[in-house]
């Protein structure tokens, strides 16, 4: 695989701005959110069911601002429906193309949104919140093996998009972008640590799944280490093609200032009280945290998290 | 007069040599594809048309590299004038990443973008090594150099070569023009100009340039990425795919790992209080409820415990 390595870069900025900021961190908290919810199922146990319907909830709020991003982005937003199919006169047909990662994410996005539909609804009616009768008996057929199956295939999915983004960033001929191919780990990381926050601060309002809150503070720590470790290796790929400066320089140091004050509460969670468990067997440290700091500290790494994703997206532009 | 047929390649030879900076080619252009005018953009040089956008399909670049010092005559370097247009590479980039397949190639072999296609998302944009795209802020799209599309299949030849007094734009079937080229840089190489090269005459870049030029300094003088630095974006599929699946083979282990370490016995605390995660804590005046002894998998009892929630 060649690094990008002394490439001369000429290219001209796409101008992609506000709205492919917020459709990034959307995505990355739905993909994020579904992946979580299916551990939660397919790992934990019988008490964390009330935590993965909240991560289902979750999931398909934040995937309903995406293509709403999307499209407003575009220059001719009602030709939307061109990502998928091909207008062009003599060669009409589905429009699919492996090696382009906006032509792969249209469908996949679509493909996640059936997923993130389908738990979100399975979710309401096990919740006894939709009582329709065909609903009903959609989630009884997800009783058995099939519900592992939309489970698992849908958390592969929400994995790619939570991280697909930084791929197609990556596959331009932008500096800093094309420069390194670690911007999609760096994405995922990045979204899964948000949605571990997000979920626990949405565990206030939903106390029956509060037992899960333990599980979701050692991920926010590990997802912390992750993504501290994808930029690390973020800005090492960046220094063979000299774009270290372009990608951290002023003022874009101060939105990678947030984003490394987001990583602070998980890894110094991971410092101080390690992976949760004391000599004692304690679950999670005793702690009389405030409902200020409970709310302020999934805050503040949610704004890590849009900070990490504006500074890479604005620096090159 | 060039003959022009369907099914044969077309395109420009440019040769900077004799370029001397007339914007013909720039008003030729504009009046033929009824582009409108637009701001002049007044800097250190000559060249107020800044760059190739929506608007511009030919530049003509002024490349200032005047010496502090006098200096003889014929050096040739002091001011370097190009007429930039849209290269129609043979390995295209935007063609590459464009998702709704509007970039197409014609039966000229030019690079075309179907106006009536594309949908504005820019993805060419970020691709073009070459900055010569962007987007048309009134209709809505991606929009470049189209070989004079329309002419082509008029029989006639494309509205800048038609006008370029010099001959500094050439246009012709491909093959032609390469030799041309290569008769031209050995005709200057004789006389002594030792600085002029060709760029995008053969496949080392991007597999060949249907609009190839005869330049009298590197490439990047021109902001032409030489032939190392000509890669398609593709090239970053592989990685940053690898990289994704990296990441979430990791995060899967993250956790699973993390469900696992809450299996250790949720104890109280000498003083009573439930253990309660760092930086978190439930809404006070609710008990958190106490992890059940059970370990039983959820997914064969979702339904009868939803009425507890």
């Amino acid at each position: 695989m060649p690094l990008a390595a002394e490439v001369q870069h000429f290219a001209g900025s796409p101008h992609w701005t506000w709205y492919i900021l917020f459709y990034f961190f959307f995505a990355g908290l739905s993909g994020g959110s579904y992946v979580i919810a299916s551990l939660f199922r397919l790992g934990g146990e019988r008490s964390d069911e009330g935590a993965a319907r909240l991560g289902y909830y979750v999931a398909f709020a934040a995937l309903l601002p995406c293509p709403v991003m999307l499209i407003l982005d575009l220059g001719s937003p009602l030709r939307f429906w061109h990502m998928m199919w091909n207008t062009t006169p003599g060669a009409a047909g589905l429009n699919f193309k492996y090696w382009s990662p906006m032509s792969v994410g249209v469908w996949a996005l679509l493909v996640f949104g059936a997923f993130a539909t389908l738990s979100f609804v399975e979710a309401l009616v096990r919740d006894r919140r939709l009582r329709w009768s065909l609903a009903q008996r959609v989630v009884r057929l997800l009783d058995g093996a099939l519900g592992k199956v939309v489970m698992v295939v849908g958390a592969v999915v929400g994995l790619f998009i939570a991280g697909y983004t930084g791929v197609l960033l990556s596959v331009s001929n932008q500096p800093v972008w094309s420069d390194t191919w670690a911007l999609g780990g760096l994405f995922l990381a990045s979204g899964l640590s948000g949605s571990a926050a997000l979920l626990l601060f949405l565990l206030r309002y939903r106390p029956s799944a509060d037992a899960s809150a333990g599980p979701l503070v050692v991920s926010e720590r590990l997802y912390a280490v992750l993504e501290l470790a994808m930029i690390v290796i973020f800005a090492l790929t960046l220094i063979p093609a000299g774009a270290l400066d372009t990608a951290f320089g002023f003022p874009w140091i101060l939105l990678w200032l947030v984003a490394l004050a987001g990583l602070v509460p998980g890894i110094g969670g991971l410092l101080t009280d390690r992976l949760a468990v004391t000599p004692e067997g304690v679950a999670v440290s005793v702690q009389t945290a405030s409902a200020v700091r409970s709310v302020a500290i999934p805050g503040l790494i949610l704004l890590g998290v849009l900070a990490l994703r504006a500074a890479v997206i604005f620096s090159i532009q | 007069m060039v003959e022009i047929k369907p099914g044969q390649a077309y395109g420009f030879f440019t040769d900077t040599s004799v370029c001397i900076g007339c914007k013909a080619c720039e008003v030729a252009c504009k009046e033929w594809n009824e582009l409108p005018g637009n701001e002049p953009a007044f800097g250190d040089g000559y060249d107020n048309t800044g760059t190739l956008d929506a608007q511009n399909w030919r530049h003509v670049a002024f490349i200032d590299n005047v010496p502090d010092e006098t200096m003889g005559t014929g050096a040739g370097k002091a001011w370097l004038m190009m007429s930039d247009v849209c290269k129609h590479c043979q390995h295209a980039s935007c063609m590459e990443v464009c998702p709704t397949g509007a970039i197409i190639r014609t039966e000229f072999d030019s690079v075309y973008i179907q106006p009536d296609v594309c949908n504005g998302c820019r993805n060419c944009i970020a691709a073009c090594p070459y900055d010569v795209i962007t987007q048309d802020e009134h209709k809505g799209i991606a929009q470049k150099c189209t070989l004079c599309y329309d002419r082509l299949q008029g029989g006639m030849e494309p509205a800048c070569a038609k006008a370029c007094p010099t001959e500094s734009i050439q246009f012709g079937p491909i093959e032609e023009l390469q030799q041309a080229a290569r008769q031209r840089v050995s005709d200057l190489h004789d006389q002594g100009v030792t600085q002029a090269r060709l760029y995008g005459d053969d496949d080392s870049v991007y597999g060949g340039l249907n609009a190839f030029f005869l330049l009298m300094d590197e490439p990047q003088a021109y902001k032409l990425p030489n032939a190392e630095s000509a890669v398609l974006p593709r090239r970053n599929n592989q990685g940053g795919y690898l990289g994704v699946l990296g990441t979430a083979v990791l995060a899967v282990l993250g956790g699973l790992f993390a469900l696992r370490r809450r299996r250790e016995p949720a104890a109280e605390t000498p003083s009573g209080t439930h253990a309660v995660p760092s930086g978190t804590a439930p809404p006070s005046g609710v008990d958190p409820a106490p992890a059940p002894p059970e370990t039983r998998r959820t997914g064969e009892t979702r339904e009868t415990e939803a009425g507890e929630q």
